[in-house]
Order: structure tokens, then C-alpha cells, then sequence
């Protein structure tokens, strides 16, 4: 390993031990990180790397563009097509509603002791995710629920004679939406400490309205972290297996699951296109997060 | 114009309480539902008393424990020695940490299982215990991202150069540094990026249930198959597990404030 990183990293300064140092400085600097590094590369970047070479093979290991190409067949693009709709809606419904959450909260001159409540409860909501969120959607909206039940009772509504079904698109979207919202009030409440309160106060002072304000000033300031948040958001529904698992079987044919089904029982009949489906998911996510981090930056660089 | 906002700030609020306070009422009301002639924590009764319930409950549980012992050796030392000797190397290190949040976890457990299978160079899903390390190994990489986020913005918020030197040109070795300077002075950090890692792994369900362990998530989802009112009792259990964890995280936060002042 060459030593001329550590010259540039490592910049001489005065201090009792700095002769000390020097003379084992660069062996025990990579040592300190080797930890890390051998174990993101044996439990994160080899395992993930080893299932796209998979997806370039085939089943006798020769390369091939082939499982790519079986990716645009009609029953697994349907796969990639349903999870890209609930997790757009998903996204879009979390993004506005967390955000009307996170300004009314911030900005709306409600009591002071909304915000922290607010924030805590999406702490816990956000993580409230998976098989028990299923559980608690089952017993609200499922055929059995509480407003399901009360609907017939009180207000002679059938629910599920409209079409509904908790096991539909609609209740899926509406179950990822518990930990959809709460994220977004996470990710956005920073860009929306960041207005200034002089910036609303100069516009009031030159004869501009609160629409002025919000449609000249603040959404345009937060616009790029809005979007940042809600290609987060996209990419957190789109990996998330267990809530759709545990709440709909595999009666929705959405990728995650189709993956799982995959792994459990290969009911694709074939190992390598399973890889491609793999490929494909990190190609959806990992372009999600590059846009986020994109727009993040552009965000930051805004306030500065 | 003033009024008007405020009426809206407060539809919002309601509406968004509505949503979801809603789901846990019916939970809750659906788990106390089990004895036919009224309300009662049979349910409640019923889990907790189940074996297989305790069981996995008690391995998920120490799986978690063992995560957030290994993940902090891991990473704060990791984020200690960046911030002090490679701060070049700070954005990869940081990317890295962010890559469990962008690669879905059914692709990571997908990639054990073709790298570690049993006829492979390092055969992890060879035997139980060789599995229970991958499945560990695993939840450190989920925790990674909280993990180190928590531990750097602590470490941010001292002077570790300073801390360092001191107890250099006092004789301390590197480890009683680490152990009696640096860890103490990000305890509240580590401590709110441990609790969110527990609420994590607690209910995990993916990776438990690919690896084939008998973890917590994959017994909710057979309850969840077979059962009528437990799962509903169990998903309370599991909100407050999480609610729990999120409210220690708050209590250390608060308390580490003033702390901070005084040293």
C-alpha cells in the first residue's frame, strides 16, 4: 500500500506525540479502518455484487445479456409496473401530506407543544413498519375491521361492496402511507427551519400576501428538498417486503415479493433471472437515492 | 388571513391524527375482543403464554443485543479514526454507511445466500450457529446507516483532537483512549442510534425469515396466518416495543444536552 495518501491526508501540527505518530502513522491509519472495510465488503458490497454478475450470466456461467432481456417479459415488467404505482402513490401521497403536516405543525401558530409530539410520534411511526403495521391495517380496514364495521353499522356504508379491499393497490398504498408520512415530516422539517422569517417579512413589507409568499418564495426554496424527499420515499416503498408480505400474500404481484417467492421456492424456474430481478431493484432505488442526494446537495448549496 | 392559516394548520393535525390514531384504536379494540361475552386481554394472555412466542422473542431480542455490541466496536472506532487521522476518506466512508438504505435488504439476504451457501468458499449457511453470525452480521449492516449517523454528529460535537492529545501526553494507550475518553463523551449518540437499532431488529422479518432463523418477525407473520385476535395483540406489543425505544432515545437526548455545556 503506497504511503502518499497519508502524506496528503495527515497535515502536521504542533502536539506532544507527533514524532511518535509519524513513525507509525501510516500502517496504523488503515489499520484503524480495515475493520470496516472488510466487513462492508463481505456482508455489503461482494453479496451485492455477486448477484449482478449473476444477472450477466447464465446458468453455466457465460456471459449474457439474456435474464436482462426475460426483465421486459409481460409478467415480471407487470411486477415492476405495479410496485413503480404503489410506490408512486405511496411517495406522492406521503411527500404532500407530510409536508402539510410538518409546515402546519412548524409554521402554522398552533400550540408549542405540537412539534416535539409530532416529531417523536413520526420517530416511532416511521419505524413502525413491517408485519405488526399489517396487523393493525387488518383490524381497521380489513373485512372485519373497526371502520369497516362501523361503516355498515352507523353510517350504512359497505365498504367492500365499492370494491375496496385492504389486500387491493389502494390499501397498500394507504398502509404504506403510515410510515410514508412520518418519514416525510423526518426529512423536511430541517429545509422548512431553514425559511427565515425575514424573507416572509420582506415580502410582507413590499405589499406581498401569504399565496405570494408560498408561491415566490418559500416553494421555490423547497422545492429541490420536496423532490429529494419524495425519490426517498419512492425508493423505501419499493424495497420494502414485509408490510406487503404479511399483508397480502402473494395475491399482489409486486417485485419485492416476487423476489422472496423466488428465493424461498426459484418459482421463476430460473436462478439467474432472479439475479436480474435483483439487479433491476437496486437500478430503481439506486437511481431514486442518486436523485435525492443530487437534489440535496442543490438544496444545501441554496441556503448557503 | 392570519385565523385562516391557523384553521388550516389545525384540519391538518386532526386529519393527520385521525389517520393515525385511528389504525391503533382498532387494533386495540380488535385484540381485546377474543372472549365472546365482552372485553378482556385474553388475547394478551394467550401470546405471552405461548412458547413459541418467548422463544422468539428472547432470540430476537439477543440478536439485537448483539448487534448493537458489534455494530458500535465496528463504528465507532471507524467514525473516531476518520474524524482524527483520514478525514479524506469521510465521504466514502459515509457512502458506504448510506448503501443499506439504497440496496433493498431482500437483495443483501439474496447475496448471502449465493456467497455463503453451503458448498460455497465460506459456507455461513452451513450450520445454525454459522447462521445466526450471518443473520447478526446482517442486522449490523441494516443499523449501519442509523448507527453511524448518531455516533459521527456526536463525535462532531466534541473536540476529539484535543480530547485525544490530552490523554496522549497523559500516557494512555489507544484502547483506554477509545474505552475511557471518547466513548464516554458520545454515550447519549451511541445510546439513541442503539435504541432505533433494537426497534429495527426486533420485528425484522426479511432476513430472519431467508436465513430461516427462528427470530420474532417470521413468528408474527405465521400468527398472522393461522390466528384471529393475537396478531392484533401482538402488533400493539410491538408498537410499544418500538414507542419504548423511540421515547429512550428522547429521554438520552435530553438529558446529554446540558451535560455537554458543563464539560
Amino acid at each position: 500500500m503506497s504511503t502518499s495518501p497519508d502524506s496528503l491526508t495527515h497535515r502536521p501540527e504542533p502536539g506532544a506525540g507527533q514524532i511518535r505518530k509519524g513513525l507509525t502513522l501510516s500502517s496504523l491509519n488503515w489499520l484503524g479502518v480495515a475493520p470496516f472495510f472488510l466487513f462492508a465488503l463481505l456482508f455489503l458490497i461482494l453479496p451485492t455484487a455477486t448477484l449482478m454478475i449473476g444477472a450477466f450470466q447464465d446458468a453455466d456461467g457465460h456471459f449474457t445479456l439474456g435474464n436482462i432481456a426475460k426483465l421486459f417479459d409481460d409478467s415480471i415488467l407487470s411486477a415492476y409496473w405495479i410496485s413503480f404505482e404503489v410506490s408512486a402513490a405511496s411517495a406522492l401521497g406521503g411527500t404532500v401530506i407530510g409536508l402539510a403536516l410538518a409546515l402546519a405543525a412548524i409554521q402554522g401558530g398552533l400550540p408549542q407543544w405540537i412539534r416535539p409530539t409530532l416529531m417523536t410520534f413520526s420517530g416511532v411511526a416511521s419505524n413502525f413498519a413491517g408485519i405488526p403495521l399489517s396487523f393493525a391495517f387488518l383490524s381497521t380496514l380489513g373485512r372485519m375491521g373497526l371502520v369497516t364495521v362501523l361503516l355498515r353499522n352507523y353510517a350504512d356504508f359497505d365498504l367492500y361492496g365499492t370494491g375496496f379491499s385492504i389486500l387491493s393497490f389502494l390499501g397498500l398504498t394507504l398502509t404504506y402511507l403510515y410510515f410514508q408520512i412520518p418519514l416525510m415530516v423526518l426529512i423536511v422539517t430541517p429545509a422548512i427551519d431553514g425559511l427565515r422569517a425575514e424573507w416572509r417579512e420582506a415580502c410582507e413589507s413590499l405589499g406581498g400576501n401569504s399565496v405570494a409568499y408560498w408561491w415566490h418564495i418559500a416553494l421555490p426554496i423547497l422545492w429541490p428538498s420536496i423532490m429529494g424527499s419524495a425519490l426517498l420515499l419512492f425508493a423505501n416503498a419499493f424495497g420494502a417486503v414485509a408490510t406487503a408480505y404479511a399483508l397480502t400474500g402473494s395475491s399482489l404481484n409486486i417485485v419485492p415479493i416476487l423476489l422472496y417467492a423466488q428465493i424461498r421456492g426459484d418459482v421463476l424456474h430460473d436462478q439467474n433471472l432472479g439475479y436480474a430481478l435483483a439487479l433491476g431493484m437496486i437500478v430503481v432505488t439506486g437511481l431514486s437515492n442518486a436523485g435525492y442526494i443530487w437534489l440535496r446537495s442543490r438544496a444545501e448549496r441554496g441556503r448557503e | 388571513m392570519k385565523s385562516t392559516s391557523r384553521l388550516g394548520a389545525w384540519v391538518a393535525i386532526a386529519i393527520g391524527t385521525l389517520y393515525f390514531v385511528l389504525p391503533l384504536i382498532a387494533t386495540f379494540e380488535f385484540s381485546l375482543k377474543m372472549n365472546r361475552d365482552g372485553y378482556s386481554f385474553e388475547a394478551y394472555k394467550v401470546v405471552l403464554a405461548d412458547p413459541g412466542f418467548q422463544a422468539t422473542f428472547g432470540y430476537s431480542t439477543l440478536m439485537a443485543v448483539l448487534t448493537i455490541i458489534v455494530g458500535i466496536l465496528l463504528v465507532v472506532p471507524t467514525a473516531y479514526w476518520i474524524q482524527l487521522k483520514l478525514p479524506r476518506l469521510r465521504p466514502l466512508v459515509e457512502f458506504i454507511t448510506l448503501l443499506p438504505l439504497v440496496i433493498p435488504a431482500i437483495v443483501i439476504v439474496f447475496g448471502y445466500l449465493k456467497l455463503y451457501n453451503s458448498s460455497s468458499w465460506l459456507p455461513l449457511t452451513g450450520n445454525e450457529r454459522a447462521t445466526d453470525l450471518l443473520l447478526m452480521c446482517s442486522y449490523v449492516t441494516l443499523a449501519l446507516p442509523y448507527l453511524y449517523r448518531s455516533v459521527d454528529a456526536g463525535l462532531r460535537a466534541i473536540d476529539v483532537r484535543t480530547l485525544t492529545e490530552a490523554a496522549e501526553s497523559l500516557g494512555a494507550s489507544w484502547p483506554s483512549i477509545l474505552l475511557q475518553v471518547i466513548f464516554p463523551n458520545v454515550k447519549s449518540a451511541i445510546l439513541s442510534g442503539a435504541f432505533l437499532t433494537f426497534a429495527v431488529v426486533i420485528g425484522e422479518f426479511t432476513m430472519a425469515s431467508l436465513l430461516g432463523r427462528p427470530a420474532f418477525g417470521p413468528y408474527l407473520q405465521l400468527i398472522g396466518a393461522n390466528r384471529a385476535y393475537e396478531p392484533s395483540a401482538l402488533a400493539i406489543i410491538a408498537f410499544m416495543v418500538t414507542w419504548a425505544s423511540m421515547g429512550l432515545i428522547q429521554v438520552f437526548a435530553r438529558n446529554a444536552r446540558p451535560a455537554r455545556k458543563t464539560a
